[in-house]
């Protein structure tokens, strides 16, 4: 418990850097409202507009702890979007139509993890083949036009809330719970890690390595089809050409900010998430303390530049450097001659 | 006689345009004016020339995402100079190049001296740059320079009345000076060797750092140089334009047989790879009654082909190795 704290330290300090900075321009930031039934304010704003981003992240983390990337997943949540907006408008009711996108998103998952598994394709390529085409495809769904629906039952997972709580909070915090309890509490997470380490020798060591690697593509197609389903179910509508745009760089932003390397490896998805988090205290916090929102892009470019700093292997090699001529300087020299070269 | 197999994927990617521009010429005679030519080239002049750019990174084995926001910035940085100052254009070409080179150079320097992979570093210039065109201006800012109009009509008037524009014989320079600088000098020599292993490369003798960062700096340039077409074309500056540029150069260097994993691949490939791509607008241009997603579409699976036959390939000069 102490140890996962400790990893996700730099993270929420972070946050909380965020958070008091927004407050000294928007001194009602923490302020937290309960009208109506249900709570309001811009902290549960935050946690409520993150979700895409944080169901995207949580997929995301898995899939690049195998030292892969999945470009996809924006698009994959406008296809999940249209193919649900499309049963729904059909009349398949709401259980169908959440089945039928949930599977949209696995197969489209499926597909990603056959290319890059079976297929052997590069992970950036393999994503970026129905990153190009998978826009096309939910054009072709909702025949480019803006397929709108009217189902209160659906609309709800989007802007209705549960015990005065948003749903899509719910609906992200409980997938992340479930992804790091299934990865932490049995060896799958360990074995995902080894794949990203060394694909051949965790293969060698009797790790199914083609069969996970399609299961963590999969897992990031059924989260972008939970993000799908919120951004379908907030607008009520399919919107072929913006649902999701751009948000697998937010993803992987997310990620990164999280903390977990981009080269494989050890993963931590409540970095990850709290990486989105991060991403989206900024954007609502510069829109809140009155800054233009053109700084949005400048601020996260610097974020990432020092979390790379920060990352960086060579850095850590300079640290050490510095701190070992430091420890020089502070003890006495090793009398010449008699230190053995 | 034997062809050398890495041939291979270039000789089928002009086999495929070739075939592609038969099979619209049967539907559509037309097509095959100087007219649709002229024009295949202007639109895509911008294209083809951040895709020479590409080229190269992606034959060192790297990427670069940053593109599509360095042409969005180059094209507003014109627009805001030109307004605000009685400069002359060439001279705030020569300054956004400058700009711009420098900018590829320490992403190149970057990804060499912090040892992180160019797609995260590329991602951050990306946001970087955009929101440095978002700083100077968040409106389209139109040109209106008697210069700029001078480069825009000036054209060279090809036997059926096509119009070979100055930047379509732009992008065709760019491209024979990308391929010389790729096939034909040190420089392109180290490229190769760096995207064939790095590890090797530097056991070889090249230097890697160096090299990485002209890498980035030659982007960079080239990003620049297609901002500056790019404004030429529509004739103003806007900060949200060519938003999603850097993917479509991706997938052009790919169509044009470049191996993504680098080390192997040519820059004529690319022209025939944006070239490809253009064809396939035009026809949708031309036809009508096809909506425009059938693009998207069919450039996916253009990928997904050309991807599996450099896997087809791989293993079997494998095999035979």
């Amino acid at each position: 418990m102490k140890r996962a704290l400790r990893r996700v330290l730099p993270q929420i300090v972070t946050l909380a850097i965020l958070m008091a900075l927004t407050s000294v321009f928007f001194p009602q930031f923490l302020a937290v409202d309960y009208q109506g039934g249900r709570l309001s304010g811009p902290v549960v704003d935050v946690l409520k507009r993150g979700a895409p981003v944080a169901l995207l992240a949580v997929g995301m983390t898995l899939v690049i702890a195998t030292r892969g990337i999945d470009l996809s997943v924006g698009t994959v949540m406008a296809i999940t979007g249209a193919a649900g907006a499309w049963a729904i408008a059909s009349g398949w009711g709401v259980g169908p139509a959440l089945l039928l996108a949930l599977a949209t998103g696995l197969v489209c998952g499926l597909w990603n993890g056959c290319l890059v598994a079976i297929i052997g394709i590069q992970p950036i390529v393999a994503t970026l083949i129905l990153m190009t085409s998978g826009r096309g495809i939910a054009q072709l769904i909702t025949e480019g036009r803006i397929l709108t629906f009217n189902d209160p039952a659906f609309s709800w997972l989007g802007s209705g809330s549960l015990a005065a709580v948003p749903v899509p909070i719910f609906i992200w915090v409980l997938t992340a719970i479930a992804f790091a309890a299934l990865m932490r509490r049995t060896a799958l997470g360990l074995l995902v890690e080894a794949i990203g380490i060394n694909r051949s020798a965790s293969a060698l060591a009797g790790i199914n390595a083609k069969v996970l690697l399609i299961a963590v593509y999969m897992a990031s197609g059924l989260c972008a089809a939970l993000a799908g389903i919120i951004a379908t179910a907030d607008i009520r509508g399919a919107d072929a050409n913006n649902a999701g745009l751009w948000l697998e760089l937010d993803a992987i932003l997310a990620v990164v900010i999280g903390g977990n390397s981009l080269l494989g490896g050890r993963f931590s998805i409540a970095a990850s998430v709290l990486g989105a988090m991060i991403i989206q205290t900024i954007d609502t916090g510069i829109l809140l303390s009155g800054f233009p929102s053109e700084y949005n892009l400048v601020i996260k470019a610097g974020l990432v530049l020092t979390v790379l700093v920060v990352q960086s292997p060579n850095m850590a090699r300079h640290w050490f450097l510095l701190r070992r001529r430091a420890q020089r300087l502070r003890e006495p020299a090793p009398v010449e001659g008699s230190a053995p070269r | 006689m034997s062809v050398n197999p890495r041939l291979y994927p270039l000789l089928a990617t002009i086999g495929i345009f070739i075939a592609a521009y038969i099979v619209c010429w049967l539907q559509f005679p037309y097509m095959l004016s100087t007219r649709v030519a002229g024009n295949l080239l202007t639109d895509n002049a911008y294209l083809g020339i951040v895709a020479v750019g590409m080229t190269l990174v992606i034959l060192s084995g790297g990427i670069d995402l940053s593109v599509g926001s360095v042409i969005a910035f180059s094209g507003v940085f014109i627009a805001v100079v030109l307004r605000e100052t009685g400069l002359h254009p060439l001279i705030v070409f020569a300054m956004l190049l400058s700009i711009t080179t420098a900018f590829g150079a320490a992403m190149g320097g970057i990804i060499h001296g912090l040892a992180m992979p160019p797609f995260i570093v590329t991602l951050a210039g990306m946001f970087l740059a955009r929101g440095a065109s978002y700083m100077l201006t968040i409106d389209s800012v139109p040109i209106s320079d008697p210069f700029y109009e001078a480069l825009k009509d000036a054209y060279w008037l090809m036997p059926g009345k096509g119009r070979l524009t100055f930047i379509g014989i732009l992008m065709l320079l760019s491209v024979a000076v990308g391929a010389l600088i790729a096939h034909r000098t040190r420089f392109g020599a180290s490229v190769f060797a760096i995207g064939g292993g790095e590890h090797t490369a530097r056991l070889m003798g090249v230097r890697v750092g160096p090299v990485t960062v002209g890498i980035y700096a030659f982007s960079g340039f080239m990003a620049g140089l297609s901002g500056i077409v790019f404004s030429i074309y529509t004739g103003s500056g806007y900060p949200l334009a060519t938003v999603g540029a850097e993917l479509t150069a991706i997938a052009a260097v790919v169509i044009g047989g470049t191996l993504l994993t680098g080390g192997a691949g040519y820059m004529v490939g690319t022209l025939f790879g944006v070239l490809t791509m253009g064809l396939i607008q035009t026809y949708i241009v031309f036809d009508g009654s096809l909506s425009s997603w059938w693009a998207k579409i069919v450039i996916g699976v253009l990928l997904l082909l050309f991807i599996l036959l450099q896997r087809g390939l791989l293993r079997v000069t494998a095999l035979r190795a």
